[in-house]
């Protein structure tokens, strides 16, 4: 491994850990203003030109509050468990390509971490260990609201993981590889595999609302049910790590969705980087989007819905995509 | 303000919404989620909130800067009025908002003064206690006890607002003929001049 190699990867990554630790900030401030607008309010607007400086003091607020660490909680597990969310978030970004490669002053640089070979396995596995974060702080919390959120995560991890990797089998099987740069390259060829994998499609990003537990699959921290779940008893900036955590998801699972399925960054050229980045807006806002309009349901209907719909809709469309593909 | 006159709400546009029963059996059942899938019901809600988005519509106002118009009729702290002829105080002491006062709040104590005319001497209200029901408001003979509009009362103290000189209408205000009556119930309607008659003995 050579020197400029390792120095290229340290900056990288701390240019996506920089970027998306702001980005999951701004996020909040997006979240805030379109749930406004959307419900007719004009969300926050003291601080700052039209409440853009709230992230500042949402940060300051959350960097100063006094770390609480209650009696009976089980402290090294209570202590842990907001930083696996937040740190197997940014892991998943390691395999996601996030720009086409470009050349900067005479040297390639190619916006991926590692292009590991098993990309979109990696990116998927390591999201799901997320959940390791609400599931441990839940139930090392001494909360009956938490015990609740974190049985509540284990009920819909297994849901929807199911969901997710049959879905994205079918693609998987098309493109014959993991890596998500092939990925990319193979929709160059044969168009957006949105196309001819429609239903993947539309069970992907199913499956990502649970994955991030966003409404209407926010059922592990169901503010109006269970208080905040497995957050309930954490303060200041272990909460904080949660909060990022799951907006880190939520940009990283925007970018993986076009990148599977609707061309990701296209040729390489630098309208199909615009291309991407407008693609991950759009279903970053969509998540915001969903949260004004729609209703969250239960954890059986969650369950329900995966088990006994989703499950045996993607595993119909592998078998259909498996015919088609041998004849 | 007309807005909240309008007591028929039920006349723009309300309608009872028919909702069938929920299925019991298993084909009902199955034939409510086809259906509920492919109706495409939830872009339904999207599309709500987008629209709403787009009008952008706000309806909320930045409260300490702005502030929505309050009607006449509010019940807020109390006010003392004086009288527009002489300036001098209304209240002529007769203690019936005191009787009347249902949580037993008003607490006043008079005297006869120099000229030997009932005088009010202490006077104070209880805003821990208050209610703000407006009976003082209705019974005060004199339309003196009055409700005004302010209802920002967070203060170091409570007693900041029921002082007698704080209620008491100042009389610089007095001298510019700017003192506002209260509007609310207890106090002179608008056509009251017409509806004057003598008094029962006369007629």
């Amino acid at each position: 491994m050579d020197n400029a190699y390792l120095i290229e990867t340290i900056i990288k990554v701390v240019v996506i850990l920089l970027v998306f630790s702001a980005l999951a900030g701004i996020g909040t401030y997006f979240e805030r203003k379109v749930l406004a607008f959307m419900q007719r309010r004009l969300g926050p607007m003291n601080v700052g030109p039209f409440g853009l400086l709230q992230v500042g003091a949402d940060g300051i607020k959350l960097f100063t509050k006094e770390d609480i660490i209650p009696t009976n909680v089980v402290g090294p597990i209570f202590k842990i468990a907001p930083v696996i969310t937040a740190a197997t978030a940014f892991m998943a970004a390691a395999a996601i390509p996030f720009l086409p490669s470009f050349e900067l002053f005479g040297y390639e640089v190619h916006p991926i971490v590692a292009d590991i070979n098993i990309g979109i396995l990696y990116v998927l596995g390591v999201m799901a260990v997320g959940l390791f974060g609400p599931l441990l702080g839940g139930m090392a919390s001494a909360n009956k609201f938490s015990l609740l959120s974190a049985a509540r995560a284990a009920a819909v991890f297994i849901s929807y993981e199911v969901v997710t990797g049959l879905s994205i089998l079918a693609p998987i099987m098309m493109v014959g590889s993991l890596s998500l740069i092939d990925f990319n390259n193979y929709q160059i060829e044969n168009g957006w595999i949105v196309f001819s994998q429609p239903v993947a499609f539309v069970l992907f990003w199913i499956a990502a609302f649970a994955e991030t537990g966003r409404t209407p699959f926010h059922l592990i921290a169901n503010d109006h049910e269970i208080i905040d779940g497995f957050g309930t008893e954490y303060s200041g900036m272990r909460w904080g790590l949660f909060f990022i955590g799951e907006y880190a998801n939520m940009f990283f699972i925007s970018f993986v969705i076009p990148i599977i399925f609707l061309g990701g960054f296209g040729d390489g050229s630098v309208l199909g980087a615009l291309a991407l980045l407008g693609k991950m807006a759009f279903f970053f806002f969509f998540f915001l989007w969903t949260r004004a309009a729609w209703p969250d349901v239960r954890p059986d209907q969650l369950m329900w819905l995966c088990w006994k719909v989703l499950m045996p809709v993607a595993v119909i469309n592998v078998v259909i995509t498996g015919l088609v593909m041998m004849f | 303000m007309e807005q909240f006159n309008n007591r028929n709400v039920a006349d723009d546009g309300y309608f009872l919404v028919d909702i069938e029963d929920y299925p019991t059996t298993g084909w009902g059942k199955f034939k409510r989620v086809v259906n509920r899938t492919f109706k495409l019901e939830l872009f339904v809600g999207l599309w709500v909130v987008l629209r709403e988005m787009i009008k952008f519509d706000i309806h909320t106002i930045s409260y300490p800067q702005e502030k929505m118009p309050i009607g006449p009729r509010y019940r807020a702290i109390h006010e003392m009025k004086r009288l527009w002829e002489s300036d001098a105080e209304r209240c002529i002491g007769c203690g019936l908002c005191e009787k009347i006062c249902i949580s037993d709040c008003i607490r006043m104590d008079t005297r006869i003064d120099e000229e030997s005319r009932k005088e009010v001497s202490e006077y104070t209200i209880n805003l821990g206690r208050c209610i703000f029901c407006g009976y003082c408001a209705e019974v005060c003979p004199e339309l003196a006890i009055t409700h005004g509009g302010e209802y920002e009362n967070a203060s170091d103290q409570r007693e900041h607002f029921v002082d007698y000189e704080a209620m008491l209408t100042p009389i610089d205000v007095m001298k510019q003929n700017a003192q506002k009556e209260f509007e609310g119930f207890g106090a002179i309607t608008p056509h009251e001049d017409e509806r004057v008659k003598k008094t029962p003995l006369a007629y």
